[in-house]
């Protein structure tokens, strides 16, 4: 929101700081003319170079950025309306809407739609429900609290693979301890592995995604919560405010914004976030676990149809784009008018 | 004060839980990559075994392929974090104290390449590096990872040089230095956190990126860490030992770089996340 | 050492207009302040002097050179910031030494300019210390040798003294002057402290609303203040202003009572008019006017009194400790040689 709102005047001093070139460029002229022209002379090109300058800074992640993800962007788009596999030399030519067509009686498809719902969903709750209170519990000052934060912080730089594998081991009743601990508590009736049960598969990715994603949470509600100034928080206990008062009128309305904009931005990573699924699952089994990013990247890597996953893909891009506007639109109204 | 023993208690509680929680998994693969083969079984659900052993590590060291996905992996992620660092130092920059006509868009750009999902460029990037001769080869990853990682390194920075005044490079100016000259002698020098933080987030992201590598290397010359792990955990899915060891192993340069670089960084997301 | 020509300056974000037509002529050697409220356009001129805002028209000459094109790096001038603007990452020596490395100085003559201003200032066993282990003062003097270092043509101050207290400043203010005297360097110094603007100003420029006011000596500013703006701005506590009419034979002020002065003849009668007096000339005398004390403000040196004159309110400096209290009575007088007349335009009415 907040960044939305600085966009707008930025916006106006950024064209109008464009406009004095032309009105120095002609006085210009008339002092070259003078005893000094030839110390005036050669600023016209220094200003064009100073008016370049921005362009050359941002030059190469430009260059890189269209090359590398806008190119193959929009290239992929195409591809959803061809026939593109890779063992077969003999595709290429443009299907139309085919790949829509299947894709609509897809039962892979509809489930793996159903599944990311609840994956991203489920993750994104617990992530931020357990990110808050963490960031809560580190927001008050005690000893060792930076030792502290390094160590629940951790699991964030884990290698995402290394996540998945390591809660797939922690899954498996053969070398870890939950499912011997699950028995004990009486939640199942035997050692079993969760990750192959096709009704409670799905919890596997979940936990893992939520063990590796509480970090991104905690560390910028963390961050929002330590910009709250804390004389607002004196002035409210002077006013006669309770912790659970101080916390719904100042802290939340504070995080509100970050919140918003967290939450917004995680959904949509989440539900693209294939590689805990991919190295835990496969989607498996039989594709309970399967979400829409892991089906793509299993059409594209297994079955090579590059032209069907990029289908897919386009259809997940047009939804989150939905979802994204259904976020944002109404704020943006609700913005303008105040 | 006595009133507020039982507060206190409850704080300290809930954050050991969380430490628990955080770290157990990771206890859990240091403990099965010590363990005896012999013991791994008999003694599966124990703390720690009766005795513990390095052989799994000597296994992976000296019979495997790992020191190459190592080696793979450290040049690719080494790469990649120095070249995202250097060009989103001067995007970052450039985002920081211009405005100009088109920075709205840049950053437009920029936003949206963090919105869509990496998964749709799969096949498209595999199609157009293949005739350039980049699919199964570490240039090609570094050059898509440098790509993916810029946006957000570019935010990141730009966060720690709008946190530096914009009188300091001004001052240079009029003691003589050109923009450039203030921005590497002036302005670079106090982004160093800024710098740290960005070469670790990059690193550890390189390093951990697995769809990509999947995608675009097959065998094991030029195969990443995460690459190789996963080809050996479907081809010897039973030495857990080993799987493990070599887990320990890759989690160990991505875990030290984060615990560097961990204080920086939250420095840059506050940054950030104040501007919202 | 340089002269500096302002010519019809003005600058524009924009419809936006922050500097509309400002001319100046600084002379060789000259201190110039540039005072004004928030907002009055000051800094924008000096910053447009440095070339770190771009000129929207109008022409700067440097030593009679047109320097508006010139990169801030070519211009050949130093700056003193408010916010000291220290590289934090180099010591006091590298801090005011950066400039001369640019130039690739020799090393003897880096060393002796560092050792010349460190002893001017005092900083000599402070040398190898960063910024950030000094204290205001200190950063403050850095600052300034960084300056000195340069022997450029003109010094430029950005509020300069605004991040110390109030004793410090009293104490660099001082030392810029004697630094201004020694080094007879033109300087242009922005403040909005209009103490400051007449203790060390050869020449004051007042500025308001974008447009250059006045230009002049401090005590022509303080005795003949060009319009209101001028004579509410300079002088601590400021002006007194009754609003009147005028009179064939003086001003008839609101209130009724009429003040025989004698005024340039040619405007018409019962044309509005403003009349001033500073605090400090108003007399506490016998016979007078009658005053009732609202507030007593003891400053030390003297006292403030807030008269309440007809209802109208009234500043009062006495440096005679009366020991008044509100509530009492006194009677004022104003000697109209201390009057100062403002047309309904705000334009001084010469005598």
């Amino acid at each position: 929101m907040t960044s939305r709102q600085h966009l707008l005047p930025a916006r106006l001093t950024a064209t109008t700081a464009m406009m004095p070139p032309t009105g120095t460029i002609l006085p210009m002229t008339t002092a070259f003319t003078s005893s000094h022209g030839r110390r005036t002379r050669k600023p016209f090109l220094a200003q064009l170079a100073d008016h370049a300058e921005p362009y050359l800074y941002s030059a190469p992640a430009l260059i890189l950025i269209i090359t590398v993800m806008l190119v193959p962007l929009v290239l992929g788009m195409s591809y959803a309306f061809r026939d593109i596999q890779l063992l077969n030399p003999f595709s290429g030519g443009f299907v139309g809407l085919d790949h829509f067509r299947t894709l609509s009686q897809d039962k892979a498809f509809s489930g793996a739609l159903k599944n990311t719902l609840w994956w991203t969903g489920a993750s994104v709750v617990l992530q931020f429900t357990f990110g808050l209170i963490l960031a809560l519990l580190l927001d008050k000052p005690f000893r060792g609290r930076g030792m502290v934060q390094a160590l629940v912080f951790l699991p964030w730089a884990v290698p995402s693979f290394l996540a998945g594998l390591n809660w797939a081991w922690l899954f498996n009743p053969v070398i870890g301890p939950l499912p011997h601990w699950l028995f004990a508590l009486g939640l199942i009736d035997q050692p079993g592995n969760l990750l192959s049960d096709p009704h409670h598969a799905m919890w596997g990715p979940i936990i893992a995604n939520v063990w590796w994603g509480i970090p991104f949470f905690a560390i910028t509600l963390l961050a929002a919560l330590q910009s709250i100034p804390r004389d607002l928080y004196e002035a409210a206990s002077i006013d006669g405010a309770n912790w659970m008062q101080r916390f719904l009128s100042i802290t939340l309305p504070f995080l509100a914004p970050t919140i918003a904009i967290t939450v917004l931005l995680r959904t949509v990573w989440v539900s693209n976030f294939a590689d805990l699924i991919v190295v835990m699952t496969g989607g498996g089994p039989a594709d309970r676990t399967q979400i829409v990013a892991s089906y793509i990247f299993t059409q594209a890597f297994k079955a090579l149809d590059f032209g069907y996953a990029s289908a897919i893909a386009l259809v997940l891009l047009v939804l989150l784009i939905a979802y994204s506007m259904l976020i944002i639109l109404p704020r943006q109204t609700l913005l303008n008018k105040g | 004060m006595r009133r507020s023993i039982l507060p206190v208690f409850a704080h300290r509680l809930a954050i050991l839980c969380y430490i628990v929680f955080a770290l157990f998994p990771l206890f859990w693969l240091l403990k099965v990559s010590l363990t005896p083969n012999d013991l791994l079984y008999s003694e599966g659900v124990r703390m720690w075994p009766s005795r513990t052993t390095f052989e799994h590590y000597a296994f992976v060291l000296q019979h495997s392929a790992f020191p190459v996905f190592f080696k793979n992996s450290v040049i690719v992620s080494g790469s990649t974090a120095i070249a995202v660092t250097i060009i989103a130092s001067l995007s970052g920059y450039a985002l920081s104290r211009f405005t100009f006509r088109t920075k709205y868009w840049i950053v437009g750009l920029m936003l949206l390449t963090q919105m869509f999902p990496l998964v749709m460029l799969v096949a498209p990037i595999f199609k157009i590096l293949t005739p350039l001769g980049l699919t199964n080869s570490l240039t090609g990853l570094v050059v898509v990872y440098t790509a993916f990682n810029v946006p957000f390194a570019t935010f990141l920075m730009q966060s720690f040089f709008d946190g530096i005044p914009k009188d300091l490079e001004k001052a240079a100016m009029i003691d003589g230095a050109t923009r450039f000259i203030a921005f590497r002698q002036i302005i670079l020098p106090l982004t160093l956190p800024g710098i740290a933080a960005t070469l670790g987030f990059v690193f550890t992201a390189a390093w951990s990126e697995l769809l990509f590598a999947l995608m675009l290397i097959n065998g094991n010359n030029a195969a990443t860490f995460p690459v190789g792990l996963l080809t050996f955990v479907s081809k010897f899915s039973v030495d857990f030992g080993q799987m493990m060891a070599a887990g320990v192993m890759a989690l160990i340069p991505a875990a030290l770089f984060f615990l560097l670089i961990q204080r920086y960084l939250v420095q840059g997301l506050t940054a950030g996340a104040v501007k919202g | 050492m340089a002269s500096i020509t302002i010519d019809n300056l003005a600058k524009s974000y924009g419809t936006y207009s922050v500097l509309q037509g400002v001319n100046l002529e600084i002379k060789d050697g000259e201190f110039i302040v540039l005072v004004g409220p928030s907002g009055c356009g000051k800094s924008t001129l000096l910053r447009m002097i440095a070339g770190l805002e771009e000129v929207t028209s109008g022409e700067i000459r440097i030593d009679a050179s047109r320097v508006n094109e010139r990169h801030p790096k070519d211009r050949d001038i130093a700056m003193v910031f408010q916010s000291y603007a220290l590289y934090p990452h180099m010591s006091v020596a590298r801090n005011m030494s950066y400039s001369m490395r640019l130039r690739k100085a020799s090393k003897e003559k880096i060393e002796a300019a560092i050792a010349g201003a460190a002893s001017k200032l005092g900083l000599e066993p402070y040398l190898e210390r960063r910024p950030k282990a000094l204290s205001g003062g200190q950063r403050q003097r850095v600052a300034m040798g960084r300056a000195i270092v340069r022997q450029p043509k003109a010094f430029l101050f950005d509020e300069p003294l605004s991040n110390l207290d109030a004793r410090l400043r009293e104490q660099m203010r001082a030392e810029i002057k004697k630094m201004h005297g020694d080094l007879k360097a033109t300087s242009i110094y922005v403040t909005h402290d209009q103490i400051e603007a007449m203790t060390l100003a050869d020449r004051i420029v007042a500025m308001h609303g974008g447009l250059v006011q006045q230009v002049g000596s401090p005590l022509e500013l303080y005795d003949r203040p060009a319009n209101l703006f001028v004579a509410g701005f300079i002088g601590s506590p400021g002006m007194n202003f009754f609003e009147g009419t005028r009179h064939s034979d003086g001003v008839r002020l609101a209130d009724g009572t009429l003040l025989k002065v004698q005024l340039p003849p040619g405007a018409d009668d019962e044309q509005g008019i403003t009349v001033g007096i500073r605090p400090e000339h108003v007399e506490l005398s016998a016979e007078g006017v009658g005053a009732t004390v609202d507030l007593v403000e003891p400053t030390g040196f003297g006292i403030i009194l807030h008269l309440s004159l007809n209802g109208v309110d009234l500043k009062v400096f006495t440096s005679d400790r009366a020991f008044l209290t509100p509530g009492q009575q006194v009677s004022v007088s104003f000697p109209t040689h201390h009057l100062h007349f403002f047309d309904a335009g705000g334009n001084r009415i010469l005598r």
